[in-house]
């Protein structure tokens, strides 16, 4: 069996709101074994971005732990945290938001290696840029330009470049393809799927659109207000859904072929607020088959065969 | 060669060209798009950002913004209106009652200071001759259509969700029973179960209404789940264009086989994506031959010389691609 490199135990992040506590993450637990990739999915609010940010201390969880390579990273200091924050990085969503405007490629790429003090000299610097770049695939002649001269797909490898020059072992990608066109987004999976392979890193994989998380993570956690509802791997989960909001959210993809018509389940109404949930399980209200036990206690995640994790009272 | 009859087109543009005039160049966004809509059937355009499909749909109600935008060649006929010689009056008596548009993002297309149910009565009274209170009456009943509570009508749009908002905007653009429904992106904004819903909620109303559609997307699932017809554009051109079964189970235009490698398919497992290489090209800038020969595997010198012309394969589907001159010529996506 694979080694571990990053364990969750209930983690939960919680936000004060003048209408009360919200429960972003709440009691969120799963582990990523080295070189393979979790897609966490689920739909806008359900926690999936502020889990990834809470790992990378980014938001400071309210409590749990978040065990990376054997050490609880939440009772580091400050200096200790900026050191495993080199092992630990974040790709970003927007690449038209998560760029300086007034920097340019090579300072943008350069800039953790200066900040991190691991090439202060800046002729030698220039030559890691140029390494990261050929990398990810950046023509040499663009060093010198800046983020608006450049196309979205572009953007994202400079965001990808500038999370490597750390040399991380772990990198939590926040919608990374969500903003570039099809092609686009095609070409920016693979060149990730090449980087995993050459550098053998591990991703946490944050997306809304499943037919991505389906063809690139090894395991799928899917999250509903702030709960991990269901996880397994990849082909499992997208074979046998068990929890009724997965099976919903699977037959809600549309896909792009006449051959095969599926069953639509249609859900009702939309996610409720995250703020002082009701107890009971959170799916409930939407839930075809929700029973007064639903309604009163919260089902908590259990393995029902070998991996696959569903927190649902009807599996029992 | 298929020509519809005129009589039957809800919609037909010939030959339409439109061009964005700036100071940095020219854009050309549009180079001579057709398209003929028979009444109550849909049309999906796909493609990618910046290939022309909002212009396109822009130009059929004539809100292309000019300046900088300059229409310069080709005829729009909607409902057997000449769409590009109608006066102002006219024109803004076919909008939103003819014709109607439903846009991407309903945070931007709502009024924040006008409560949902009066943006939706505004429509009704400006089209319908109809007193304020008449009018009242059928948003509300519209509201119902599309799943919302009569009793939130005086509610602002920041009180609903985006689902909610986006159910408004429908609400908003079918409350005068148009013909032709343009629908740009409708939603793209939206998580997929809540996108599930609201497109149900759309097949049922135009299957209600009979309304023609034109959709927008750039996701070919939208297409294979809503669409009869489909017109594939890069660059401002139809590159191919079919009814479904043509498109997507005997694709013929290399561009159109990119878009399918390009995709996450969950009903085939594949180690890895097979993306088109390159970017779109520039509009200020475009080839003079094949707009999409640069990125083409099967290009030849000979595609960058003139840019292809309409290709007939059947009566349905026609291809922009100077290869099939050649008698065996054929791309690597097989037959569905």
């Amino acid at each position: 069996m694979a080694k571990t490199i990053l364990e969750v135990k209930n983690l939960k992040k919680y936000f004060h709101t003048p209408k009360g506590m919200l429960h972003a993450v709440d009691d969120v637990n799963f582990t990523i074994e080295e070189g393979k990739t979790l897609g966490v999915v689920g739909e806008s609010g359900c926690g999936k971005s502020t889990t990834g940010r809470a790992i990378l201390r980014l938001h400071e969880p309210t409590s749990g732990e978040v065990i990376f390579n054997g050490e609880n990273i939440l009772t580091k200091n400050k200096d200790e945290m900026r050191l495993l924050r080199r092992q630990m990085q974040l790709i970003f969503q927007d690449p038209y938001a998560s760029l300086d405007p007034r920097n340019t490629v090579s300072e943008i790429i350069g800039e953790p290696l200066k900040l991190q003090k691991i090439i202060p000299d800046k002729a030698k610097r220039l030559e890691k840029v140029y390494e990261l770049m050929e990398t990810v695939g950046l023509a040499e002649r663009l060093v010198n330009t800046y983020p608006h001269e450049l196309d979205g797909g572009r953007r994202q490898r400079i965001g990808i470049a500038r999370a490597l020059a750390m040399e991380p072992k772990f990198i939590v990608c926040d919608e990374p393809v969500s903003a570039l066109d099809v092609s686009i987004q095609a070409q920016i999976l693979n060149l990730m799927q090449d980087l995993q392979e050459q550098m053998g890193l591990t991703y946490m994989f944050i997306t809304h659109d499943l037919s991505v998380v389906h063809h690139f993570a090894d395991d799928i956690a899917v999250m509903y207000l702030g709960q991990l509802i269901e996880k397994a791997p990849s082909g499992m989960l997208f074979d046998k859904p068990t929890h009724p909001y997965t099976q919903a959210l699977l037959s809600a993809i549309p896909v792009p072929s006449l051959n095969k018509k599926r069953e639509r389940i249609l859900l009702k109404g939309e996610i409720t607020s995250p703020i002082n949930p009701k107890p009971g399980c959170r799916f409930a209200a939407r839930c075809p088959y929700a029973t007064d036990r639903c309604r009163s206690e919260e089902p908590k995640l259990k393995e029902i065969e070998p991996n696959h994790f569903v927190a649902c009272h009807l599996c029992d | 060669m298929a020509q519809k009859n005129p009589k039957d087109l809800i919609l037909d543009i010939k030959d339409l060209v439109i061009h964005y005039e700036t100071d940095d160049g020219t854009v050309e966004a549009v180079n001579g798009i057709d398209i003929q809509l028979e009444y109550g059937k849909t049309l999906g355009l796909v493609g990618e950002t910046g290939s022309g499909k909002t212009t396109t749909a822009l130009s059929v109600l004539r809100l292309v913004p000019d300046p900088p935008g300059v229409i310069k060649n080709g005829s729009i006929f909607l409902d057997g209106k000449d769409i590009m010689n109608l006066p102002q009056k006219e024109l803004e008596a076919v909008r939103g009652h003819l014709a109607s548009m439903i846009f991407q993002d309903p945070m931007t297309s709502l009024n924040p200071v006008f409560t949902v149910g009066d943006q939706i009565s505004e429509v009704i009274a400006l089209h319908e001759n109809c007193s304020k209170a008449e009018a009242d009456q059928k948003a509300g009943d519209m509201l119902e259509v599309v799943g919302i509570p009569r009793e939130r009508f005086g509610e602002y749009p920041h009180q609903f969700s985006g689902g909610m908002k986006q159910r408004v905007v429908i609400a908003m653009a079918l409350a005068c029973n148009p013909k032709l429904l343009l629908a740009d992106e409708p939603t793209t904004a939206l998580d997929v179960t809540i996108q599930a819903q609201v497109l149900e909620t759309m097949k049922g109303l135009r299957e209600k209404y009979g309304s023609a559609m034109i959709m927008i997307t750039h996701d070919l699932g939208i297409i294979a789940e809503v669409c009869d017809e489909v017109s594939v554009v890069y660059a401002g051109q139809i590159v191919e264009h079919g009814t479904l079964v043509d498109v997507f189970n005997h694709t013929r235009h290399p561009y159109t086989e990119g878009l399918f490698g390009s995709l996450p398919n969950i009903e085939i497992k594949r180690n890895r994506l097979s993306p088109i290489p390159g970017l779109m090209p520039d509009p200020t800038d475009l080839p003079k031959g094949c707009c999409f020969a640069p990125r083409c595997k099967y290009a030849t010198p000979e595609c960058e010389k003139a840019r292809p012309g309409k290709k007939w394969l059947s009566d349905t589907h026609y291809v922009r691609c100077s290869r099939y001159d050649e008698p065996n010529f054929k791309i690597e996506r097989e037959d569905q």
